[in-house]
């Protein structure tokens, strides 16, 4: 659908009266929610286990292409603001964008934290009736903090449950092994869904237990959920990509994918058999790919997806063969709460609301169960987690298409610590933010680093070979089909420059390769590189957070003299860019 | 009663095991230069007379977008025309394209479903031969070196 279908689209939407409540319709108490219809759905997704609250910048590059240029969610800054009527110097505004980041963040202070949402998710399900209420995660759950890592992800099942999730789905959920994610999802109180996750069929013949024998699902792929008498249907969608991006080996009898026409024949089967009010799709295939999906698949009311990190204010209204799919993005790093209220009459949904409610932790009091369970998670390791490593006199964070200023403080911590000249760091969407004049405590370098695959390494590599690295995942970013996108950022660099035209295909992207001190990276000759997070087998060396704290202890104080971003082409007036370096 | 997937994989494993030829043992001149050819076009010269294809949608490959595996890629290959005389893959990318060539003996529905191994992102490009004519369809699977995932 190109720009004009889509404006036109909206006019229709408009005229007969789907078109949302507008954000100027806000009440003066952010939280006082008007009730409407007959259901709420709650939506939480990639809160990457950060149980306190925290700070998190939204990115000035988040890059459309193609048909996705100017589309929700790649615009960033106040082309935003613009899109969704939001003004400029608001709590709103601070949530959704990174203008005047540091200085708004000062002023509204932290967003997030699990005492601050259950006290939220309380009083929406209070408000509205705990009987027509369901809350939904959509996964990135269990990963993103020390105390995660040190619990393989146990401590956010009881902080989950705690919080009252009815259902999940997954995506890092599965970087822990398979046995032990099996055990979480048995101390899960709610449902784990996903239609797309099949046991291998080698797997199934060896004996692999599948939720499913016949079908070959490894986990149940719908939920059906009664809420006073409206019926609703809820389809998991796991993150498609999951054993490419992340390591198979720890998962080795499960195949992902986007499994379209699956989705497509699970629609068609529960709306024949199970006869839903409304059909949901709880989602971790990132946005993009949601959108896609929303335009090929019919019969989907709506799709609570998650994975890119979107903060998108209002949901995109994707018209397919069967009439209209809703898709929002619900952000992530427990920044926000997708509230949506639907009005069904006779089998139909007849209207709804939608607000993404940003989780000012200030403004909620904290939930003094959630709090005492997460200060006891949290005591046996608070000695490591508040080690004050150094200070940074600016910013800290990482999300963007390209480096961030956490991830060329990571990189250049690999670079120096480990003798070489280049360093390649993953780009990761989670991550939270350090603001200027800060200490940068351990727990702060976990939550940028925290994984299950965490050694790094440093070996040499020709030239050729680090180009082709940067066009891999260059073209996992930018390729023109988002069902062939894996939805993180681009690899992080220090230590070398470059020009990325993201508009071009791959092997064509990337040009003008060269070192910090400017002389030209030759294809083959080669250099020593260092980095982490390999997912083909175990690197060789320390788990990089403590490579990045034996460097912070040593500085004391950070200041970044460089930032490796590459000079961008043809993206020049692009919506999702803005205050980039020219 | 329902035949499990696990049952029916047993009963698949023990049947294919039976009709399994080695293409070296039996293969004459022009198959082996078929396999051995560097070229779709080349490798098709080898087994088949005559070099008129025509694009056909009644050809559907399914496959990932994405492979979680280059050495094993499922591919379900369903051509919806009438009598089917055999199915051939290939792998456009990979320095012997041929992947295979299946026979249909009798009145059998086009379908087939296997795994390729492949070198990186490509074409994958099924010939259906149905009622003596060659028909058409590819499909792009994208390769990647993984990780660097949110």
């Amino acid at each position: 659908m190109n720009r004009r279908q889509f404006i036109h689209l909206m006019a229709i939407a408009g005229a007969s009266g789907l078109l949302p409540k507008t954000l100027a319709d806000t009440p003066t108490d952010p939280y006082d929610m008007p009730n409407m219809g007959q259901v709420r759905l709650l939506h939480l997704t990639d809160c990457h286990a950060q149980l306190l609250p925290v700070y998190y910048r939204e990115p000035n590059v988040n890059l459309g292409l193609k048909n996705m240029r100017g589309r929700a969610p790649h615009l960033v800054g106040n082309r935003l603001l613009q899109q969704f009527g939001i003004k400029p110097n608001t709590p709103e505004a601070h949530a959704f964008t990174y203008l005047n980041y540091s200085q708004a963040a000062e002023k509204y202070g932290k967003v997030g934290g699990f005492a601050h949402l259950a006290t939220l998710i309380k009083r929406l399900r209070d408000s509205y009736g705990h009987e027509k209420t369901l809350l939904l995660d959509g996964g990135d759950t269990w990963q993103g903090s020390g105390t995660a890592y040190w619990t393989r992800g146990q401590d956010m099942v009881e902080a989950t449950n705690m919080l009252g999730v009815d259902i999940m789905t997954g995506h890092w959920e599965f970087t822990y092994l398979a046995e032990e994610i099996l055990a979480n999802i048995n101390k899960f109180k709610g449902e784990f869904i996903a239609q797309n996750v099949f046991v291998k069929d080698e797997s199934l013949f060896d004996g692999a237990p599948a939720f499913d024998e016949d079908t070959g699902h490894a986990f149940k792929p719908y939920t059906m959920r009664n809420l006073n008498g409206v019926r609703v249907a809820v389809i998991g969608q796991a993150f498609p990509y999951t054993p490419i991006a992340n390591p198979a080996r720890f998962i080795p009898d499960w195949t992902f994918g986007i499994r379209e026409s699956e989705m497509q024949s699970i629609v068609n089967t529960v709306r024949t058999q199970e006869k839903p009010d409304i059909v949901v799709v709880l989602s971790h295939n990132g946005m993009d790919v949601d959108l896609k999906m929303a335009g090929r698949v019919s019969g989907i009311d709506v799709i609570l997806g998650g994975h890119t990190h979107d903060g998108v204010p209002q949901p995109s209204q994707i018209k397919n063969s069967g009439g209209m799919t809703l898709v929002c993005n619900a952000g992530s790093n427990g920044k926000f709460l997708g509230v949506l209220d639907f009005d069904v009459k006779n089998g139909k949904i007849k209207d709804y609301q939608y607000r993404l409610l940003p989780v000012f932790s200030h403004l909620l009091p904290a939930d003094q169960d959630m709090q005492t369970y997460i200060d006891q998670v949290r005591a046996p390791y608070l000695g490591k987690l508040t080690e004050k490593l150094a200070e940074t006199d600016q910013i800290l964070y990482r999300r963007g298409n390209f480096n961030g200023t956490f991830d060329q403080l990571i990189c250049d911590a690999l670079r120096i610590q480990g003798d070489a000249q280049i360093s390649l760091s993953p780009g990761f969407r989670w991550g939270t933010t350090v603001l200027p004049n800060q200490e940068i405590t351990m727990e702060d370098v976990l939550n940028q680093t925290c994984i299950t695959y965490p050694e790094t390494y440093v070996r040499e590599m020709s030239g050729a070979e680090i180009k082709m690295i940067l066009e891999d995942v260059g073209d996992n970013l930018f390729n023109a089909d988002s069902y062939r996108q894996q939805g993180g950022d681009m690899v992080r660099v220090g230590g070398m420059d470059y020009v990325c035209e993201p508009t071009q295909t791959i092997n064509q992207r990337i040009s003008n390769m060269t070192l910090d001190d400017g002389s030209a990276i030759e294809m083959n000759k080669r250099y020593k590189v260092a980095g982490w997070a390999t997912v083909g087998s175990q690197s060789p060396g320390k788990p990089v957070w403590d490579v990045v704290a034996d460097y912070l202890r040593d500085r004391k104080e950070i200041k970044l003299d460089k930032i490796n971003t590459p000079k961008l082409i043809n993206v020049d007036d692009n919506p999702g860019l803005a205050d980039y370096p020219v | 009663m329902k035949t499990s997937r696990r049952i029916f994989l047993r009963n698949a494993v023990a049947l294919s095991v039976g009709a399994i030829i080695l293409p070296s043992t039996v293969m004459a001149e022009k198959q082996v230069a078929a396999f051995q050819a560097g070229t779709v076009d080349d490798s098709l010269a080898n087994l088949f007379e005559s070099a008129q294809v025509e694009e056909s949608d009644k050809i559907t490959i399914k496959t990932p977008d994405i492979a979680e595996n280059g050495k094993v890629v499922p591919i379900e290959i369903t051509a919806d025309l009438a009598k089917v005389e055999s199915i051939t893959i290939f792998a456009e990318k990979n320095p012997m394209p041929l992947v295979g060539k299946f026979n249909f003996a009798g009145n059998r529905k086009g379908w087939l479903k296997t795994r390729i191994k492949m070198g990186g992102t490509g074409n994958v490009i099924a010939i259906v031969k149905a009622d003596g004519k060659l028909y058409k369809a590819s499909r792009e699977i994208k390769v990647t070196i993984g990780g660097c995932g949110g």
